[in-house]
């Protein structure tokens, strides 16, 4: 019965959006160029041709109103799944999204729920395209500091398309950020060869992936890696590489920031005592900060080195490609902390 | 279109409703009985009453950090709203929202924001909501002169116009954002001029007036229920006391002492009952019943909240997720 085909991320996700609207009309989708354009990556595809302009609605340049009418007809009894162009133009409706999204259910006694999906693109498309400052960047840590959010961040066309689901029967407000280079797989040769795992075997029928639950992408025995997104299949393709030099990686996906399964990341460390936790994020109060923060707390006594750290430099993303290279993680920053840390 | 005797009353028992609650909120204040801060509605009472005299149960509103006003005038249920201010478990939010953060979905209060502007785009969203469940509600989003000058009330009314959403923005003209003076903000007079570059139809309705902010809202209820989309009411009022009760003489700080004279002269719970008595709706013993009866109830919603427990402090990461 379970049809299986390979699926790129951007596929994945029209899927589960998809498969969504059919199961639920209270499902809608609203944001800049999601109709007919059918999204500025594609995700959102046919949907308006099949669902109408009422369920799948073009809005202004309108950020804040994107979000607010998210959350309006979020807790009047709908399912929006609001798209933001860019993660970067987030900045705009912040205040809709952690002083009202974020804080509602919360502030008003669990007396109203907010089942808003606002997913969002982010990072570096390098070597693809060149984003430079505004529109390469991975802010995800800014709303684990936000108290209420879900947030959601997915490696592979299988998790995003299980996740996207949790995310919309839940009915909690999910920030899903999606990494802009897991979209270009289908159309570039150039990314199936190094990353192979940016396409895989997904099954047509809906499934649900639960939040706080972290995937084992590689298992391995010397180190731990812990990584997202993008950073997962760059670990994936050195792990490749280091295992030649009988260095065995473990790789570790959160898939979700918030809730975070500590446990999972806990009981690696304790079987390699030795951990690089890999983000595309800038380094300082970033995503590995907070990682490598719980393992300092919760398995101090089970590790061999320091936890190290492979994030992004603290500057803006710059335009030309030595320097974006340089500024964010690539698989031999990944290489070196590993290296370093099993001492070799 | 004029009420009759029995609404006529009603808008009087809500007005004063609001006045003597929020005056027996600055005595306990004063007392030390309120942990947080207050930003009073004493002199709008008319807007609130006369927008949400337009409404029914299943209508909704979004509200601000001047808010008691609109719950009471929606229907708010005064013990649950004192306890909230007490910080009581037994309040509309549990105690974890305070005087500027009431909601009461089942009544249709769907929050109150503190931040400025930010129910304007959320009001449009329930317009959406309200347009894709095809049924004929209507959502009144309040909000002050100072939030028509954020990029929120652009994109928020921009977007209700686009999509002629049943929303009626009933916007309260109190002349001061704080300290800053309107005209120190924008050139606008009448800031409901601002609705024709959205599309959309502005009026101005006397603040003071729960008749004519009644008729104004009615007028624009119905239009939104028909699917003619929303309207932007501009209510000039004024704030008899300060902007929050640690504000300084009222507020004399920035407006005169004349000024706040010549308005209090206009109370808009004054002008109701002289209008009542005018066209013998009722008589003088007949509002002071009710004067009476309200005193009451805020009496019992006091010593309701007084009695109320405490929010546990184990409890104090419930309430962040569904699941």
């Amino acid at each position: 019965m379970s049809e299986t085909r390979e699926l790129d991320f951007a596929e994945a996700i029209r899927e589960a959006i998809r498969q969504e609207m059919l199961r639920d009309k209270t499902v809608i989708v609203l944001g800049e160029d999601v109709g007919k354009f059918g999204g500025i990556f594609g995700c959102t595809k046919g949907l308006q041709a099949e669902f109408g302009e009422e369920r799948v609605r073009d809005t202004p340049i309108s950020e804040s109103a994107i979000v607010g009418a998210a959350i309006g007809a979020a807790v009047t009894g709908l399912h929006p799944i609001a798209e933001l162009e860019f993660m970067d133009f987030i900045g705009c409706p912040m205040d809709q999204v952690f002083n009202q999204m974020a804080k509602i259910r919360y502030m008003f006694g669990g007396s109203m729920k907010v089942p808003v999906v606002l997913r969002t693109p982010c990072g570096s498309r390098y070597p693809v395209a060149c984003g430079a400052a505004q529109h390469s960047q991975s802010l995800e840590a800014w709303f684990m500091h936000v108290p209420g959010l879900k947030v959601v961040t997915p490696s592979v066309p299988y998790d995003a398309k299980g996740l996207l689901i949790s995310a919309i029967r839940g009915e909690d407000p999910v920030l899903f950020v999606e990494h802009k280079l897991l979209y270009y797989a289908k159309r570039m040769a150039s990314l199936r060869g190094p990353y192979p795992t940016l396409i895989q075997k997904v099954p047509e029928e809906p499934y649900v992936i639960p939040f706080g639950k972290a995937d084992i992408k590689r298992p391995g025995q010397d180190i731990t890696v812990v990584a997202t997104m993008m950073m997962i299949h760059k670990s994936l393709r050195v792990a490749e590489e280091l295992s030649k030099k009988g260095i065995s990686m473990e790789i570790v996906d959160p898939r979700t920031l918030v809730p975070l399964d500590k446990q999972t990341i806990i009981d690696s460390v304790k079987k390699t005592g030795k951990v690089v936790v890999v983000s595309e994020d800038a380094k300082t109060a970033g995503v590995a900060a907070e990682i490598a923060a719980v393992i300092m707390e919760e398995a101090f006594d089970y590790l061999d080195a320091p936890v190290k750290r492979v994030s992004a430099l603290d500057v803006p993303i710059p335009y030309a490609p030595v320097l974006e290279s340089t500024v964010v993680p690539q698989e031999r920053h990944i290489t070196e902390a590993v290296l370093e840390v099993v001492g070799q | 279109m004029e009420p009759d005797r029995q609404k006529l009353l009603l808008m009087y028992r809500n007005m004063l409703r609001i006045r003597r609650f929020e005056e027996r909120l600055a005595e306990e204040s004063a007392q030390g009985n309120i942990p947080g801060l207050l930003h009073l509605y004493v002199g709008e009472e008319a807007v609130a009453v006369g927008a949400c005299s337009a409404l029914r149960k299943d209508d909704y509103i979004t509200s601000t950090h001047r808010g008691h006003g609109h719950c009471i005038a929606k229907g708010g249920d005064l013990r649950k709203m004192m306890a909230e201010l007490f910080a009581k478990e037994t309040g509309y939010c549990k105690g974890r929202g305070g005087s500027m953060h009431i909601a009461a979905p089942d009544i249709g209060i769907v929050g109150c924001s503190a931040i400025a502007g930010a129910g304007i785009p959320i009001a449009a969203g329930v317009g959406l909501s309200i347009k894709l469940r095809k049924t004929d509600q209507v959502c009144v989003s309040f909000f002050g002169d100072g939030a028509s000058n954020t990029g929120a009330f652009h994109e928020g009314m921009n977007l209700a116009a686009l999509w002629e959403l049943p929303v009626v923005y009933v916007l309260e003209n109190n002349l001061y954002a704080i300290s800053t003076p309107a005209l120190k903000s924008t050139r606008l007079k009448n800031i409901s001029d601002r609705a024709a570059a959205y599309g959309m139809r502005g009026v101005v309705a006397d603040g003071m007036d729960v008749l004519s902010v009644y008729e104004a809202v009615s007028d624009a209820v119905s239009r939104a229920r028909r699917g003619e989309g929303p309207t932007l009411v501009e209510c000039k009022t004024y704030r008899f006391r300060g902007h929050h009760e640690g504000d300084p003489k009222k507020g004399e700080t920035y407006r005169t002492k004349q000024e706040m004279e010549e308005w209090e002269k206009r109370d808009p719970t004054v002008r109701l009952a002289d209008k009542i008595i005018k066209d013998r709706k009722a008589s003088q013993p007949e509002l002071d019943t009710v004067n009476q009866e309200v005193m009451k109830e805020i009496d019992d919603a006091v010593a309701f909240a007084k009695q109320s427990p405490s929010p546990k402090p184990e409890d104090a990461t419930s309430y962040l997720f569904v699941s």
